[in-house]
Formats: structure tokens, sequence, C-alpha cells
């Protein structure tokens, strides 16, 4: 390390302190916002010292869940610099690699848009691209402006960078056109399928000819085994599948998992299929960077939860379960997930930050209707409660079954009032309003503030 | 009575919930008793200037309203004659931009469009994305204001004479500078706000659905019995006070 590099990151560090003891948060970016500020090459530099490289995510839903399983399995022998409570801007990367001084690896997941700037500057040896769904359209723009910008930084890399992409995912599986060595994933069981593309769908129609793909199978979102009837453009040979998936309600999930090197049968402890896809990621690029089959599974088989998703925190003898809902295809997962056995409360927290998305409209996309049939009483709050409470009552929930509850720890207590002891509260925070309402479960000593969490 | 509603290509035309407008107009028809058949009409069906009481275009992203643009050109005649008719109608964002006499793109090129709205869009260099509240008076003396959201990149440019939606107290609007928004035609709105636009916009979502039921009686637009409308009338606050603290400046 160059002396202005040494002294640069001590500053950083010292600032991170600092944040923290003036309970400022995590102290997750602020010194990475110092450092990104005073020298952004000072990311390059941090991150070409780490003697095992660089592991890059990105993805529209699930690259937490994705990372956090990756660290599981990759950080089982190695020292990992790891921005695991989702900053994932550059600013967060730059925090990370300062906090991990020392370590082996570099993982992280990256938001889409900071994707470009990251590889150029961290130069990954295993990059994982999981979906691209319509999401912040305020924030991000349209899909296939992502998909361009994402296409050019991907044709800078060098290389011995090793591509991992979502084969089920048209428009992030071409990414891989052409590429050599990529390893392509997707699940192969069309019992999982869905009846048809949800109304949300993106990317249905055909990227070479625009006429609308046929799937064999949906499993989420526009995600499947696509043919285009027209030209033929096809999901390509998975490298890494995914087959007889079990879901087993709101606990777990197993699949056997088949790559080159063999197959193995892992047990998850994660409803959903869209954890199954997680699950895929996690195993592709850890294959990717050398990993046994064996790791992978004794990885995923240890991983409980990530950051806020599918969290169950511990509120007084019940408990919260924090499910993030971000975008219209993320949250039809998690009604997906809930359909199984439909709560009786449902709090669902809506705020429009900056990092929410300030357009609340994605609210609409999303398929409530499943459990509105069957939720006893739904509490909207957030910022944009009434907002919520239009949808749900616009989508057939009799306003005797709505509660607006705009402050969210009223709403929370509200919740928890009404579920028997023994049993958990269901949230469906979106993102500022998760960490808002585990700030409030922190303050009552319930979960550990997420600065200090461990790896179990 | 039965409202039949033409909702073009519901599969293309989606990005922004236009669906969440279509399901106010819904329970708002049923409450008073009232009907909405909702056809969808996708590419190469035939739209019929004299079955539909109300059209619906929402918006897409580029390469969707790309898909459909050649054939809602090619239906610009049926809608022109169905508007001449007396139906209503609601265009949205990309709808907004294709009943208008066309689009020209940043490399020149010209897409066409149906030619309902006196108006022509040109794309710009930024997006023009935020909270809008816009005054307006669809009825002479009868003051309203609506709440939405924005987020596009074309800059629409009314013809001289052709009466906007509204005047734009916070946001961009049409182009960003002449503070106007959308465009007016008779029973036709076209407008850049979604959010979705109706839900928190319960009045608006009434005067359609009464220039709908005028078109499907041969009568006048009725006077629709008032509803409760108390969390409509929150959610609007939220979204007026948004646009105050940060919408588009002009």
């Amino acid at each position: 390390m160059g002396l202005r590099l040494a002294v640069e990151t001590l500053t950083a560090r010292a600032i991170g302190a600092l944040s923290r003891a003036g309970g400022r948060g995590g102290g997750t970016t602020v010194p990475g916002k110092v450092l990104w500020k005073v020298d952004p090459a000072a990311v390059d530099a941090l991150a070409a010292r780490l003697p095992d490289g660089v592991v890059a995510v990105s993805a529209t839903n699930g690259k937490t869940t994705t990372t956090a399983m990756a660290a599981e399995i990759l950080g089982a022998d190695r020292q990992l610099a790891w921005n695991r409570a989702g900053a994932n801007l550059l600013s967060g990367i730059a925090s990370a690699l300062v906090a991990g001084r020392g370590a082996d690896l570099g993982l992280f997941e990256i938001d889409e848009g900071a994707l470009p700037e990251a590889l150029a500057r961290t130069r990954p040896r295993v990059v994982a691209l999981g979906n691209l769904f319509r999401d912040q359209l305020d924030r991000y723009g349209e899909l296939e402006i992502v998909a361009e910008r994402w296409r050019a930084a991907i044709a800078g890399l060098p290389a011995t960078t090793a591509l991992v992409v979502n084969a089920d995912d048209p428009l992030v599986a071409d990414l891989s056109d052409g590429r050599v060595g990529a390893v392509r994933f997707g699940l192969d069981d069309p019992r999982q399928a869905r009846a048809g593309l949800q109304h949300a769908a993106d990317s249905k129609y055909c990227l070479r000819c625009g006429a609308p793909y046929e799937y064999a199978a949906v499993y989420v979102g526009h995600l499947g085994d696509y043919r285009c009837p027209q030209c033929d453009h096809h999901r390509p040979e998975l490298d890494i599948a995914v087959r007889d998936i079990e879901l087993r309600g709101l606990r777990a999930s197993r699949f056997r998992l088949v790559a080159p090197a063999g197959d193995t049968e892992i047990e998850l402890a994660l409803p959903g299929l869209y954890n199954v896809y997680n699950a895929a990621a996690a195993a592709a690029l850890s294959l990717a960077m050398g990993a046994s089959l064996e790791d992978v599974r004794l990885g995923l088989e240890r991983f409980s939860a990530a950051f806020g998703r599918f969290e169950r925190i511990p509120a007084g003898g019940k408990s919260v379960v924090l499910l993030l809902i971000k975008n219209p295809a993320g949250a039809n997962e998690v009604v997906r997930t809930l359909e199984i056995g439909v709560p009786p409360v449902l709090v669902v927290a809506l705020n429009d930050s900056i990092a929410d998305g300030q357009d609340v409209s994605w609210i609409w996309d999303v398929d409530f209707e499943p459990l509105l049939e069957h939720v006893g009483l739904v509490i909207a709050t957030g910022e944009r409660a009434a907002e919520l409470g239009l949808r749900m009552t616009y989508g057939g929930l009799s306003r005797d079954r709505l509660e607006v509850v705009p402050s969210l720890e009223e709403a929370l207590d509200r919740g928890l009032s009404l579920v028997e002891a023994g049993t958990e509260l269901v949230v469906l925070p979106t993102y500022t309003a998760m960490l808002a309402l585990r700030g409030i479960l922190a303050d009552r000593g319930a979960v550990q503030p997420y600065w200090e969490d461990r790896r179990t | 009575m039965k409202v039949r509603v033409a909702h073009l290509y519901p599969e293309y035309l989606n990005i922004y919930a236009d669906r969440g407008n279509i399901a106010v107009l819904t329970r708002r028809a049923a409450l008073r008793g009232h009907t909405l058949e909702v056809h969808a009409i996708g590419v190469g069906n035939s739209l019929e200037p004299s079955v539909y009481d109300l059209v619906y275009v929402g918006g897409g992203q580029d390469r969707e309203q790309a898909l459909i643009a050649p054939d809602l050109a090619a239906k610009g005649e049926a809608l022109r004659a169905a508007h001449a008719r007396g139906v209503a109608m609601l265009a949205v964002c990309g709808g907004y931009q294709l009943l208008g006499r066309g689009y020209r793109g940043r490399d020149g090129s010209f897409m066409p469009g149906a030619g309902l709205f006196a108006h022509e869009t040109v794309a710009g260099e930024t997006r023009m994305i935020g909270d809008v509240l816009l005054d307006c008076e669809l009825e002479p003396g009868d003051r309203q204001q609506i709440a939405g959201f924005e987020n596009h990149a074309g800059r629409t440019v009314l013809d001289p004479g052709a009466e906007p939606l509204g005047r734009v107290v916070y946001g961009f609007g049409n182009d960003g500078a002449s503070g106007l928004e959308g465009c007016r035609l008779g029973r036709a709105l076209g407008t850049y706000l979604h959010g979705p636009l109706l839900p928190r916009n319960p009045w608006l979502a009434d005067w359609l659905l009464a220039q709908a039921l005028a078109h499907a009686s041969g009568g006048e637009a009725p006077e629709l019995g008032p509803l409760t409308d108390e969390l409509e009338a929150a959610a609007f606050r939220v979204a007026a006070s948004r646009a105050r603290k940060r919408g588009g400046r002009r």
C-alpha cells in the first residue's frame, strides 16, 4: 500500500468509527463516501490488493441474498471484504474495502446503475448477473438502457473474468452471447412453472425479432424456458441446472443442483422459487471461484436469511418476519410465497424515499389480490400509507379489513397486538421502511444493529 | 348501464400501472350501479368506432412503444371517428405522445402517431422525472387540481390554440417550458401523469366516467353521486405535498 492510500484508508476507518460512535447508523457508507470523494482510484488500488480477487453480483432482485449465500460458501475459509448491509454503490464498496483490511476476497453486491464503473474499477474475477425487472424507473430508466450499459461494461472485461448469467432471463442471458467460458444457470423443473406470464412481466418480446416468446415454463416474472416461435431465439443450454424442486411452505425448499462436476441435493432454509434462483446464482459463482459442490451444499444449507430478506426477529414472545418488497416482480414472489398460508394480519409499509423509488405506481403492478381474498386485516403504513390503502381497497379489500396507520412504529405495535403469542407478524416493507422497522426493533434490543451482525 | 372500454395494447403499454386506472374506473362505475366491460385491443385487432364508450391507452417502454406504434398510427382514422362520435378517451405518457402527430427521435427519425391531438413530440436529452401538481378547469368555473408523477424524455409541444389538460403548479409538464401539461380535446384527455393518475384524483375518474356514460346513453353527462373518498383525499394530499416539496421546476 502506498503511503497516500494508507493515510486515506486510516482516515476513512476513523470516520467510520466516529460515525458509529455518533449513532449515525452503521457507518456502512460514510467512510467510503469520504474515500470515494478524496480519491476514487483508491477503490482500484484496494481491490487490486485482494489476493483472491473480487466477485461482483448484480441483479434487480436477489443481489443481497445471493451475495450473502456466496459469503456463506466462499467465506468458510477466507476473510471477506463484503458489503453485507446492501450499501451497493461505489461508496459502499469503498467502505467494505476499507473495513475489510487483510481480507482475501472482495464480495460485492452492486447496484445496477453502478455496475459499469464498479466493474471497471474492481476488475472482478467473477461477475454474476441475476435478472432485470422493471424497478424504480424514476431512478434507473428503462430495462433496455440498463442492459445496454451492462453490455458495454462486460465487453470491457478481460477474458480472464468469468461471466455467470441467469439463462432464464432473455435480456441477461443475451449478455453472455459469444463470451467464451460464460456459465449459464437456470431452473429446469416444469412442475414448478406458473400458469403463465404475470401482468407485470417484462422482456416478453423476442430480443431479436420482437415476436412474443413462447414459454415451456415460466418460473418467476419473465424468467423461464423461452423460445421465439418466429426466429427461434431461445434459452441457451444450461451449464448449471436446478431440478427436482420441492417448496416446503414458508420455511424451506429442497432441490437438486446439476453441475458439470456432478449433482448434489440441497436443503435451503428459505421459501420461494426466487430464493432457489438466488441459491443457483450463488452456487454458480462459487463453482466459478473454484469451490467444490460439497462447499456449495454446506454453505447453502448453513444459510438462514440476509438482511431484511425473510429475516425473523423476536419481539416479546412473538416474532416479526420482514420480507422486503421493492418492485412488482419481487413483491409478486413474496405474495406467491405467502399464498401457501395467508397470515391473519399483514403489515405492508410503503415509503417513497430515493432508495424506495419516489414513484410509487409500482404497487399497482403487484398482484396483491390472492392475499386480499383471505387475509383478515391489512395494516397499511409508511409515508405513502394512504396510497397503499387505496391499492388494497381497489384490489377488493373491504374497508373494514384495512387500517391505515402512517407511523411505522404504531403500525408495528398494532400488528403485534393482534397476533397471538408464539406466532409471527408478517411485515412487507420497502427498503427504507425495512431499515426503520429494523431500527425500531434494534432499539428494543430485539435485533443487533446491522453493522454489528455476525455471520453464524 | 354498461360502459364499454377499449383498452389499447394492454400487453405492451402497461409500464406505469395503467391497470390501476382501469381498476378505479371499474369500481367507481360499479358503486353507481354501472358495469364496465373492458376489451383488450391488440396489434392487428380492429377498433370499431361505434362500439366503445371509452378508449384507454397507457404508456410503455421505448421498445414496446416502437413495436405498437405503426399499428396505432393505422388506427388513427378509427380513433378520430370515435372521438367525433363523442367517445371519451384517456391516454397516458407514451399513449399520449402517440395520439399526437408523431414523435421525432434524437436521430431525426419520425414515428407517426394517430393524429388525434394537435401536438408533436421531440425526444429530449434529459428525462423529466418527478411529482407534479396541476390546476385545471375541465368544466367552466369548476377549478380542480391533479396530482401525479411524470417520467418522460419527450417534449410535447401543443399547436397554437390546442387546449392543455392543465397548468403546471409544480413539475415539468409537456415540455418543461410552457407551463402546460397534457392535452384536452372535447371528451379526450392526454397526459404525462401516471402514478397511476385516477386513484388519487377521483373527481377526474368521475368526469371521465360521466363522459363515457354520456356516450353510452346518447344523452348528457350524468351527475354521479358522491363517494366517501377519504383515502383518495389523503393520498392526493400526500402526493400534492410531494410535488410542492420536490417536483421538477419549470
